[in-house]
């Protein structure tokens, strides 16, 4: 089929998910009242915003994954070629995760990998 | 001697079936159109088997019966459930981003969707035969966090938003061990192609030629994958009695379906990758050894005795692909279910130490020795 399958699917999907909600919203019951617009947090009013600063974990957990996402991306070419180049392939691949790993023990050593 | 019918003899029959009285754009149309419902229509199929399934193994475990009022055993249950969320109001809250908060559960099925198109179901039957599946499909499916992040966010909810964020940093977190096991298996089979990395196992699967490293790899990418598609232990994301239902908390009706339906459609991908990557997809087992009876085994797992047998029941094996494929794939999700209910869940730094301090340095190890054996030329 090649890469056209890729538009099918997605305008199948979008399709499903569109025909879904819009089939709900003929047969579904909808009512109106203030209280049903608040968000949801068992039953005690909210306090103060939600989108505010969020906790730096998260951010420097997103940081060191760039780091080594980026490294796989390197990786996919590197796999499909191993066998034809041998030993080159090898010794290269050694000293390429040896510097990540390197990284890796300077985050583990200025505890980035610990949670906050 | 009668030769066995393949699916690519079938496919090419309906292709000259379908050029002899329509034009070629037509027929390229109908079949992408009928490919693609067909493939999205048997993942379907599957999911209702899943959800089911779910249900019973969940029931069992816990020494009661699961559902069992509505229909046979209650095999009706689901679609009970269906028409439930048809006929729920989707609703929006006020203080929500209303673009965002509609197109989040759009956006997740597209992007799950997606993942489906370089999957090789059988021999010849796959949808995009690319030379960068597997890629594709780390890829594709990386990008459901985005779908998850913008429900989380635009809900307006705090218990939405943490179950974003926590859902966020668990995904991307166990994406790098995933993708190195993915790298692991490539090296050995030396292609990206799907049907290429299960043709690679026609003599053996990866798990059983690649020696440890390869069933390691095998082991990371199940936990890792379990971790990406936030299924318990690692269903911090949603964990109820912390965050009632996480990053769908303000979703209802058949926008929380969409979701529901998201979280098995991505077990399922995940599953046939897995299947395809390390346990030969649609081959039959092979065991790869050198005497008599592993010899003898093989022909029959092979069909080897069916090619003597009369033409028509020869279609019969046309289905043999297709259940060690369906088979390797509900096998997956069973020992997925089976976690669910053995391990507790985790905490956010238990999660997050056990990725980065575990599994990620490990499957760099692993990878360099699955390097060793490929360059050495260890494997069968």
């Amino acid at each position: 089929m090649g890469s056209a399958s890729l538009i099918a699917l997605l305008i199948i999907a979008i399709a499903m998910a569109v025909i879904m909600i819009y089939i709900g919203k003929i047969f579904g019951i909808s009512s109106t009242n203030p209280q049903k617009g608040e968000p949801y947090e068992c039953g005690i009013e909210t306090k103060g915003l939600t989108w505010v600063q969020f906790n730096i974990g998260y951010y420097l957990f997103a940081l060191l994954f760039l780091v080594f996402d980026v490294e796989i991306v390197f990786l996919f070419p590197w796999a499909t070629v191993v066998r034809e180049l041998g030993m080159v392939a090898f010794i290269e691949i050694l000293l390429f995760t040896g510097f990540l790993f390197i990284g890796l023990l300077y985050a583990y050593k200025k505890k980035a990998l610990s949670w906050m | 001697m009668i030769s066995m019918i393949q699916f690519s003899d079938v496919l090419a029959w309906i292709h000259q079936l379908l050029s002899s009285c329509m034009a070629p754009w037509l027929v390229f149309l109908i079949e992408l159109v009928v490919a693609s419902v067909a493939a999205v229509v048997a993942l379907l199929v599957c999911v209702i088997i899943m959800v089911y399934m779910e249900r019973k193994v969940a029931g069992h475990m816990q020494l009661r019966h699961g559902p069992n009022r509505v229909g046979w055993h209650g095999v009706c249950q689901l679609f009970a459930d269906i028409i439930k969320l048809l006929l729920k109001e989707c609703f929006t809250p006020t203080r929500a981003d209303k673009l965002l908060f509609v197109v989040a559960p759009v956006l997740s099925l597209c992007v799950s969707l997606l993942a489906l198109a370089p999957i090789s179901w059988g021999p010849g039957l796959v949808l995009w035969n690319t030379n960068i599946g597997v890629l594709f499909v780390t890829a594709i499916s990386s990008m459901g966090v985005i779908g998850i992040l913008m429900a989380g966010w635009s809900s307006n909810n705090k218990y939405a938003l943490m179950g974003a964020m926590r859902s966020g940093a668990q995904i991307v977190s166990y994406e790098l061990s995933a993708g190195l096991s993915i790298v692991a298996i490539v090296a050995l089979a030396g292609t990206l192609n799907t049907g290429g990395i299960i043709e690679s196992q026609a003599n053996g699967w990866w798990i059983l030629k690649g020696h440890l490293p390869a069933f390691f790899a095998f082991i990371i990418y199940i936990i890792a994958s379990t971790a990406e598609c936030n299924r318990a232990p690692f269903d911090l994301a949603e964990a109820e009695s912390e965050l009632t239902a996480g990053y769908h908390t303000e979703y209802s009706g058949m926008q929380f379906g969409i979701f529901y339906l998201n979280e098995y459609i991505n077990m399922g991908v995940v599953s046939m990758v897995a299947s395809t990557l390390f346990l030969g997809g649609w081959q039959p087992f092979y065991l790869p050894f050198d005497f008599g009876w592993a010899h003898a085994f093989n022909d029959i797992m092979a069909l080897k005795f069916m090619e003597t047998w009369p033409a028509w029941i020869s279609w019969v094996s046309l289905a043999w692909p297709l259940v060690w494929f369906f088979g390797k794939l509900f096998l997956i999700i069973f020992f997925m279910m089976w976690f669910r209910w053995t391990f507790p869940r985790l905490r956010i730094d238990q999660l997050l130490k056990l990725e980065w301090k575990y599994l990620l340095p490990l499957s760099i190890v692993n990878l360099v020795i699955i390097a060793l054996i490929v360059v050495l030329g260890l494997h069968f």
